[in-house]
């Protein structure tokens, strides 16, 4: 009797391991497959439009163009990298000629002024939007707590952020252009002006929606861990670093995501318009400049944007499913 | 016995856009020390209320507490509180959750060491010492509560206080926990006040069970002592005379003295009055 049991037991054990098993295969099928299926479509399309498309700089780029163009784009950086280091051994090689004849001399270092590659200014803006987004972060989360801890300071700040709040930063661009150039005059300056400018920017336009956020996530804590930490005594600062912080951490992060999206397109906007380094720039050249390439260089740029700015959301997102204790609202 | 905790003349008005609302009108109860006190009611008759003016989370319009004889008037670690809903802090585990409360209390007053002996003490104590590296979130309610009580316990409170502790919690589990509970007073020998809407709970526990009446401008209605020995069983006073006799009075407290007779708002009472008819029907009938 038991071994019949033990039989049917041991049948019908790897039929339904067998099943789980095929059930994750085609749940993971799925999660891979869909997406391809759904990038496949879209390139068909993208091709069969871009070919019956004519511009007066060309037929509209598709998918091959803009392969071609990644290539030619990684090329021209390493074939600028080398002009960069043969300008260096070259200046290394004059000086010690120099220093040879005549030991007295100051040998000369001049810096390699060649013209920026695409990789260069996918680098810059990326540095840019991240130096503008954590200057950004400094202000707003110590700023959202006290607007969420404090009711008066709310009534008080909240009508300058909602009329703030709706403004484009490139509206500002201008002033801020003006501002940087009067006030930040240094002979050696540790950074570019252009980049201050960019990173004011940013800066300008990922506040508010950490700030918001920020204090809607205090506010909106539970009222019973307030009690808690009122029945402990605990002492002001303890109740914002044990409480209030880990509490809001999850609203903290929807505000930071939200943030960080709309920097990156700001950025490249900005760009575009204050002729500061970064892909910006890269695209507005690249549109003055009406080469046959320049479409699909321009195409390039596009999609490469898209794809930093979904990496970059990706980042904050792995980031929040380390520190953040609710794993649920870090799902998507 | 001395008594530890004195609300004197309590008074609770809530301003309203209407107009002020009385919630507590004279309650006026001495609690001596080691004493169990349950604070039974009707939903709204204003039973919080009075423990959040003992943990001074409200203060008092008029009257005050007195706690040793001195008037509280802050939120203190001294009159730990046991939340409804646990209110465990999601984002720590068990141990951190107790760790927070006990640095806090005894900063100056424990090393290091005894710090951590002395949160272990207090998960042995409602038996959750297996689980004192997970997270609220991975374990279940009525988990979460035992550390919710072990967290007030190792406060070292001179009155605890809970607020419906085993409300949230199923029948079984509800039952396993007042054991523990019992347990545990044993042990200890705590000053409680307890909220409960169980009878059966209240009748249980306390050696003193405080009936409320309805609110507005509630008020203690009935005192009733409990002089069941301990420890108590609740299997073998099933059938005692004495805890079925308590047990009676403190229903008749409920459904005949104060029977709570559901309001229903006009506007909608003019809108569907045949529904609210039939409701009105069913609720004196149950």
């Amino acid at each position: 009797m038991t071994a019949v049991i033990s039989k049917k037991a041991l049948g019908i054990a790897p039929m339904s391991n067998n099943k789980m098993i095929m059930s994750f295969i085609s749940e993971k099928v799925q999660a891979l497959i869909l997406p391809m299926a759904g990038i496949f479509c879209f390139m068909l399309l993208w091709s069969l439009t871009a070919s019956s498309i004519d511009t007066s700089l060309g037929k509209f780029p598709g998918p091959h163009a803009v392969a071609t163009q990644v290539v030619n784009l990684i090329d021209e950086h390493n074939a600028e990298r080398d002009k960069a280091d043969v300008f260096y051994i070259r200046q290394d090689e004059r000086n010690k000629v120099r220093m040879a004849k005549d030991p007295s001399y100051q040998p000369k270092v001049r810096i390699y002024t060649g013209k920026e590659t695409f990789l260069d200014q996918i680098l810059t803006s990326l540095v840019t939007v991240i130096s503008g987004f954590l200057v950004a972060a400094v202000i707003a989360i110590p700023l959202g707590i006290a607007i969420g801890l404090s009711k008066t300071l709310n009534t008080a700040i909240n009508p300058i952020i909602q009329i703030f709040k709706p403004v484009s930063p490139l509206a500002w661009l201008p002033i801020v252009t003006m501002v940087v150039s009067a006030l930040y005059v240094s002979p050696d300056p540790m950074f570019a002006k252009s980049f201050i400018t960019s990173l004011i920017t940013v800066t300008l336009c990922s506040l508010w929606p950490m700030v918001i956020n920020t204090s809607f996530g205090v506010v909106s804590m539970n009222q019973d861990w307030v009690n808690v930490s009122k029945v402990l005594s605990l002492p002001k600062h303890v109740h914002i670093q044990k409480i209030v912080l880990p509490a809001s951490i999850p609203a903290i992060f929807t505000g930071m995501r939200m943030s960080l999206g709309i920097a990156w397109m700001v950025l490249i906007a900005a760009e575009m318009l204050s002729q500061s380094p970064g892909l910006g720039k890269f695209v507005w050249d690249e549109f003055q400049n009406g080469s046959s390439q320049s479409l699909s260089r321009i195409m390039t740029a596009v999609l490469t944007i898209g794809l930093i700015g979904y990496l970059l959301d990706r980042t904050m997102l792995q980031l929040q499913r380390i520190l953040s204790w609710d794993k649920s609202s870090a799902q998507l | 016995m001395s008594i530890i905790l004195d609300i004197s003349k309590v008074d609770m008005v809530f301003p309203t856009p209407k107009g002020d609302f009385t919630a507590l009108k004279g309650v006026d109860l001495q609690i001596k020390k080691g004493e169990f006190i349950s604070l039974i009611g009707h939903s709204g008759c204003g039973k919080s209320t009075v423990l959040n003016i003992v943990a001074c989370l409200h203060r008092a319009t008029l009257g005050g507490v007195l706690l040793n004889n001195k008037e509280v008037t802050e939120p203190g670690p001294e009159r730990a509180v046991v939340f409804q809903n646990h209110s465990l802090l999601p984002w720590l585990t068990a141990y951190q959750n107790i760790e927070l409360a006990v640095k806090q209390v005894f900063k100056n007053k424990m090393s290091p060491a005894e710090m951590k002996e002395w949160i272990e003490h207090n998960l042995r104590l409602v038996h959750m010492d297996h689980a004192k590296d997970k997270r609220p979130d991975e374990i279940s309610g009525g988990m979460k509560q035992r550390i919710g009580i072990a967290r007030a316990l190792a406060m070292k409170p001179e009155v605890l206080l809970m607020d419906e502790p085993f409300g949230a919690l199923d029948a079984l589990t509800r039952a396993h926990m007042q054991d523990s509970l019992m347990e545990i007073q044993q042990k200890l020998n705590n000053t409680v006040i307890m909220i409960t809407h169980d009878v059966d709970e209240a009748v249980l526990l306390s050696d003193r069970i405080v009936m409320m009446t309805n609110g507005p401008a509630a008020t203690i209605g009935e005192i009733l002592d409990v002089n069941l020995p301990h420890p108590r069983n609740r299997l073998a006073l099933a059938e005692d005379v004495e805890y079925n006799r308590l047990r009676s009075a403190v229903l008749t407290f409920l459904y005949e003295k104060q029977r709570k007779v559901e309001v229903i708002p006009t506007a909608e009472s003019t809108k569907t009055t045949e529904k609210a008819g039939i409701k009105q029907n069913t609720s004196s009938v149950a």
